[in-house]
């Protein structure tokens, strides 16, 4: 529109420059084809780099340090936990608006079980209370979880409405578990569920995890292109493997890396070498965090459920009866068994995300994870999840919690009142999935 | 070419079936049977009761009340598991295809192949699935894609698959070639012939009454949810069976039902 006398030659350039961009558009679309990822997935990495670089230039370099991001990681984690369920939830078009008051009374009742209860039982710090603590809230959750999934799977009442019902149950019964009263303090070895200084694990075995991690990905690429093999199936180039591989490998690395470059505070080093009767050299004793135990536990959920949901027949279900539920209704897949196993399933993972955030913050109240519901929903929204039901990835809904935790932390660390970091994140949330229908209309 | 066939017991019985929704009576006091290696086809306008019919032999529906007999013994059909397990597979009309999945996945839904870690074993279920669609529709290539890419023509083969691949003894048929091509048609019709003759028995709804002729060996038509009449093909022309259909008259060489005018 712009009709100046330089007109010709600035189109001409312009033209040129279309030309080298839809160039590079189609040269990486071929790439991403060829090494099969989810360009969706990529948008959502790219979306979060731009709000990191964002905050870090905003706020003078502060957001992107390793002490930064190692607590962004364990502020994530257990709305990370939570979305992990949520998307195999909204997949089979339900929806549990009850996890955050659940995961609030579940945390009051774990929180009962280790400072009352086990202590009078097992004895006061006895080895075995976080544990048998956590199995009781793992357990209590799936039958809570079960109870709400029989409602909705074989009495046909909505999802929405039988979880909204629990929405308010639970938070009235987080309360009734101590009539308010927060209970604190919490088990010695629990309390590493939450992370802090003693809550992670140290540089060496966060490097010898991402070694591990590193092999596992090189092994599942190189068996996977094993099958296709067998089978005759067309397999990708070896540079995209390679590619791949070394875009994986680095990712995990890094954030080892990451959160090895984040060390204790001197007061913490300082009650370990006198706990410990180490004495602290001239130049100061300098001790990695490591990865932190919650985000350990997220991770481990997302791997268990993205295994659950790709390789095994319950995944499957969840998927085709997302698609089509009759559809799979007919095929004989037995749909109210699987939903029902889908809540229960929430249910645990509310324990778990129950545990870590009390664990954090080293006591039990019953106001905890209050609106986690919505945090939650949103994560696996913004991260692909779709309402319609049959699409979404754990990996995706993952990457969302963390992409609203960056919000949430950056906008902290830039000052701004919580009022108007919440317009934000609600403004973030509706962007995306407008975003996203886009993207899916053009991709058809 | 029958009459050795019907000394044999029949593989369905279906009598005196009638099933209503709210006060419609879909079927009513409704009588088929199918032997080994016969084509019955079930005719009738839209809104006859034929799927409906057919959808209470695949566990879809529960019948309100009647009885089911397959190879004589009266069966338990309450849900879809139940009718597999006799062996009666089924094209739905509607396909019945979870969309946002592949072809694989939808040819094996609910019987997937497992690795012996009890995994998916995709690469598996791709293998057969292009082995069975080859059969059926040579050019198709599209395995990695969800369904809902599928051309209309596309999916009805995957339907088509999916019900041949676990070699049923009972197919049931409704409208398996509405959204098929002359050459994919034909391909159904040679696919029928075929399961005929290693004794599989089909039910096949179709609209087409040339195709009928050439396939069935009788055809059975509803009106209103009741049986007007059955008849061998041989035994019954076109102007008659058309007339079963739109006057619900039963000829003399058809045996009349409950439904006849
Ligand atoms: N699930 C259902 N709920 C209510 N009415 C139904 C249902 N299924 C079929 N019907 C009714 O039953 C009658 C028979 O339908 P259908 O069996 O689909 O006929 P056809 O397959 O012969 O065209 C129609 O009047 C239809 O509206
Ligand atoms: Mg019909």
């Amino acid at each position: 529109m712009n009709q100046t006398a330089g007109g010709a030659p600035d189109r001409a350039i312009l033209a040129r420059a279309n030309r080298a961009a839809g160039d590079l558009a189609r040269f990486s679309g071929r790439a991403f084809r060829a090494m099969e990822i989810d360009t969706r997935f990529l948008g959502m990495i790219a979306a979060l780099l731009i709000i990191w670089i964002g905050f870090d230039l905003l706020s003078g370099g502060r957001f992107l340090t390793a002490r930064n991001l190692w607590n962004l990681s364990v502020q994530s984690a257990s709305v990370a936990i939570l979305a992990t369920g949520m998307v195999l939830v909204i997949v089979t078009r339900n929806i549990d608006l009850s996890v955050g008051s659940l995961h609030g009374f579940l945390a009051m009742v774990m929180g009962v079980v280790q400072a009352r209860y086990l202590p009078e039982i097992l004895g006061f710090g006895h080895p075995a209370i976080w544990f048998v603590t956590l199995m009781a809230g793992v357990l209590l959750g799936a039958v809570v979880g079960g109870l709400q999934g029989f409602l909705i799977a074989y009495l046909s009442i909505p999802a929405f409405i039988v979880t909204l019902g629990g929405l308010l149950v639970w938070r009235g019964a987080a309360w009734w578990v101590t009539s308010g009263q927060t209970v604190s303090p919490l088990d010695s070895r629990f309390i590493l569920m939450g992370g802090g200084p003693r809550g992670a694990i140290g540089d060496v075995a966060t490097w010898v995890l991402a070694a591990l991690a590193c092999l596992a990905l090189l092994l599942l690429q190189a068996a996977a292109r094993r099958r296709k093999r067998r089978f005759g199936f067309p397999t990708r180039p070896v540079w995209a493997e390679a590619l791949m591989a070394a875009l994986g490998c680095g990712a995990v690395l890094g954030a080892a890396a990451v959160a090895n470059a984040y060390y204790w505070p001197a007061g913490t080093v300082r009650q370990w070498a006198a706990a410990n009767d180490v004495i602290i050299p001239a130049g100061g004793l300098q001790i990695s965090h490591g990865i932190a135990v919650p985000v350990l536990i997220a991770l481990a959920a997302g791997v268990v459920m993205t295994f659950v949901a790709r390789r095994t027949r319950f995944g499957r279900y969840v998927y085709a009866i997302g698609g089509n539920p009759e559809a799979a209704e007919l095929a004989g897949v037995n749909t109210r068994w699987v939903t029902m196993k889908i809540f229960m399933i929430m249910g645990v993972l509310c324990a778990l995300a129950g545990a870590v955030a009390s664990a954090r913050l080293q006591s039990a109240t019953n106001s905890q994870g209050t609106l986690d519901e919505l945090l939650t929903i949103a994560a696996a929204v913004i991260g692909g999840t779709s309402l319609a039901g049959g699409a979404g990835t754990i990996a995706g809904a993952m990457l969302g919690a963390l992409l609203m935790q960056s919000l949430s932390s950056g906008m902290i660390l830039l000052g701004l009142d919580a009022p108007l970091q919440n317009v934000v994140v609600g403004l973030v949330l509706v962007a995306a999935v407008w975003l996203d229908t886009l993207y899916k209309r053009r991709a058809g | 070419m029958n009459a050795h066939v019907e000394d044999r017991t029949p593989l369905v019985e279906m009598e005196e079936i009638s099933i209503s929704f709210g006060g419609v009576h879909a079927v009513e006091r409704a009588s088929v049977n199918l032997y080994p290696g016969e084509v019955v086809a079930l005719l009738g306008h839209n809104g006859a009761g034929k799927s409906t019919l057919i959808k209470i032999l695949s566990g879809a529906y529960r019948r309100d009340s009647g009885v089911i007999r397959i190879r004589g013994e009266e069966a338990r059909i309450e849900n879809p598991r139940d009718a597999k397990s006799y062996g009666i597979e089924t094209i739905y009309q509607t396909l019945a295809l979870a969309d946002n999945v592949d072809a694989a996945a939808n040819l094996y839904l609910g019987r997937e192949l497992l690795t012996r870690w009890r995994t998916l074993d995709d690469a598996a279920m791709e293998a057969r699935a292009r082995e069975v669609m080859g059969r059926l529709n040579p050019r198709f290539q599209r395995f990695k894609d969800p369904v809902k890419t599928l051309s209309g023509g596309q999916r009805q083969s995957v339907a088509i698959a999916r019900a041949i691949l676990f070699n049923a003894r009972i197919l049931i048929m409704d409208e398996p070639t509405a959204a098929l091509g002359p050459q994919e048609t034909a391909q159904v019709g040679e696919l029928i012939q075929h399961l005929k003759s290693e004794g599989v028995g089909v039910f096949l709804i179709s609209h087409d009454i040339h195709d009928v002729f050439h396939l069935a060996d009788r055809v059975t038509v509803m009106k209103n949810g009741q049986v007007v009449g059955t008849g061998r093909v041989e035994d019954l022309t076109k102007d008659e069976v058309l007339g079963m259909i739109i006057l619900g008259k039963c000829p003399p060489g058809a045996t009349p039902g409950p439904g006849a005018a």
